[in-house]
């Protein structure tokens, strides 16, 4: 979306009443609330969930394989070896859920990291980096996700740094344009006047004042993470069974697709429902942190 | 214009550079590096994979290494597939027509559906029908490709068997009308995301429009409200779509991608999955390169077209 590339206004200025204000405009967003309701019901779901539930995500149940979702003792249906649906998609989420969350968190490091020396130093060196990152988006994402993820042995730790490896570009860029226009501003050159160190500036002075744009962006980089782990899962390079994920299920599911298609349905509404839930905070969070609303 | 055209086109060689770096380095993370489909073969020595290495001269520096592979690349000899020898250039040739002609109708789609929204959505903004839109429209984004096409399959080729579920045409029916048929739920699926993402910018794009003075000045005039819309506002608004157009070729290719494997629908992307599964290296990289040479030819192209049609851009 348009607004997504935008670079926001800094906030340095931002008094605590205003900073309250952003706070009451997020929980006044109706969507961005819907967002953080979907999400917590998704984490605490899956990670407090099989504490709770009868069914074990790994009991083969031969007499109730196949089993229709409503219509017998396992709530949302059993798959061709009896397991309980319900249960796996609980652990699936776990992986999914962390993997989003972890590859989001890598993602925005690096990001930020070239970012800020792009947008800092400028020049040749800047010039550079961000040329390297326009030719990092001329890959199509999943083209140059599958690559990697077929050159190396798949397991939840290095899909999500190749998923992190493929989606910082965006993070960059924003903060790349915000490091150029706030080391102009007054504060940053007065902290170079007093012989602050590089660091410092960088770390210290303008990093805090451009929080809100990456916040933005790594929010919704989760919702990207979870949508291509599901994408290369699904595609057979990801998460690999028995280890479940929302994606790898798909992909199991695809063969019963006439006979069962409840096990395609409920997996696929996991990974819509999360990564909505994420682009709703995303936009949520954009709205309340953009200063210019301040009337 | 000129110079215009001569920047952007420096600026473009000197990513395709930049973007030939990143392909040898990925060809280099393969395991074993270029050799690794020889590991692989039974009763292969030590001495004998050694041989193959000089051969293929994996034993000389790699900036040499990488000018030979960049002046293959540069004169079209992209390499031979494993699997049936044939050049990988000629086999991507024989996949592009189908991923193309997936790829233009549901673009098509989009535009047409997707300006329609984004322009509605602009005029009666914060309306119930805007609201449903942006809603729409970030659901749509969010949706896995893959399973809104498995939905679709077993929605409208299982449970109603109306469209085919797979494959470009029946064998001994290459009508037009068969190939039509085919392309429906593959393109309907391809469409989903694009036309979210270019209702959206289509409804920036008429929002930026509508504020400017030009537009109050064709109110003041007195003309009437529907040729205010649509011979002074959509015509500037859907200037900048054709960058937008440009810019949204990657995500295109990458859904392409996923419907044509779901759809076991024969283009470059199912080529390059197959390939994937075969270990075929050459011709994964070799669609990997392609799409990214694809990626850059098409914002070029946006952006000069940008120029030609809007003659305020050239002096920026």
């Amino acid at each position: 979306m348009s607004e997504a590339t935008l670079p926001a206004q800094p906030i340095e200025d931002i008094a605590p009443a205003a900073r309250f204000r952003a706070v009451r405009r997020f929980v006044r967003h109706r969507l961005a609330m819907v967002g953080v309701v979907m999400i917590l019901v998704l984490v605490l779901g899956s990670f407090l969930g099989p504490h709770l539930y009868p069914f074990d995500d790994l009991r083969i149940d031969m007499r109730n394989r196949f089993q229709v979702p409503f219509m017998g003792p396992h709530w949302l249906g059993a798959d061709p070896l009896g397991r309980d649906l319900m249960a796996r998609l609980m652990t699936a989420g776990q992986v999914s859920l962390a993997v989003g969350f972890a590859a989001m968190i890598l993602s925005t490091l690096v990001g930020t990291a070239i970012g800020a020396v792009a947008g800092f130093y400028g020049r040749a060196l800047g010039g550079a980096l961000m040329r390297f990152v326009d030719a990092m988006l001329c890959f199509p994402n999943i083209f140059l996700l599958l690559t990697l993820a077929a050159f190396i042995q798949p397991g939840v730790w290095t899909i999500t740094a190749i998923i992190a490896f493929t989606s910082w570009m965006e993070v960059a860029r924003v903060v790349e344009g915000q490091f150029k226009t706030l080391r102009e501003r007054d504060f940053a050159i007065a902290a170079m006047m007093i012989g602050s160190s590089d660091a410092r500036i960088i770390f210290a002075e303008i990093l805090p004042n451009a929080v809100a744009p990456i916040v933005v962006a790594a929010t919704l980089n989760v919702a990207r993470a979870i949508l291509l782990e599901s994408y290369v899962s699904f595609l057979g390079y990801g998460i690999q069974p028995p280890l479940p994920s929302w994606g790898n299920m798909l992909n199991s599911a695809q063969q019963y697709l006439t006979s069962a298609p409840w096990l395609a349905i409920f997996p696929g509404l996991a990974i819509t429902a999360a990564v909505t839930g994420f682009n709703f905070i995303g936009d949520g969070l954009r709205d309340a942190l953009d200063p210019r609303l301040d009337a | 214009m000129m110079r215009y055209l001569g920047s952007r086109l420096l600026q473009s060689i000197l990513l395709l550079w930049i973007v030939s770096l990143i392909g040898f380095f990925v060809l280099y993370l393969a395991p074993g590096g270029p050799l690794a489909q020889f590991a692989l073969t039974p009763g292969m020595t030590q001495e004998q994979l050694a041989r193959i290495a000089h051969q293929m001269g994996l034993d000389r520096p790699l900036p040499v290494q990488y000018w030979e592979w960049l002046s293959r690349l540069l004169i079209g000899d992209w390499g031979q597939s494993y699997r049936d020898s044939q050049p990988v250039l000629a086999i991507i040739g024989s996949h592009l027509f189908a991923t193309l002609l997936l790829m233009g109708a549901s673009t098509l789609l989009a535009m047409i559906i997707g300006t329609w929204i984004g322009v509605l959505g602009a005029i009666r903004r914060y309306s119930i029908f805007d609201y449903l839109a942006t809603i729409g429209a970030m659901i749509g984004l969010s949706i896995p490709t893959f399973w809104f096409g498995l939905i679709a399959i077993y929605l409208f080729s299982v449970k109603l068997p109306w469209f085919p579920a797979g494959n470009m045409y029946t064998v001994g029916d290459a009508s037009f009308l068969d190939y039509a048929h085919h392309l429906v739920l593959p393109c309907l699926v391809l469409t989903l995301v694009t036309v979210a993402i270019w209702s959206r910018y289509m409804r920036s794009a008429m929002l930026d429009v509508q504020g400017q003075d030009f537009i109050r000045t064709a109110r003041a005039k007195g003309l009437p409200e529907h040729v205010v819309l649509r011979k002074h506002a959509m015509r500037n608004a859907i200037l900048p779509m054709i960058t937008v157009a440009g810019l949204q070729i990657p995500t295109i290719l990458s859904g392409a991608l996923v419907a044509e494997t779901v759809f076991t629908w024969p283009g470059m992307g199912r080529l390059f999955l197959d390939s994937l599964n075969y270990r075929d290296y050459p011709v994964v990289m070799g669609v990997l390169m392609f799409s990214a040479v694809f990626v850059l030819l098409g914002n070029l192209l946006a952006d000069v077209l940008y120029a030609v049609a809007d003659p305020r851009i050239r002096l920026t």
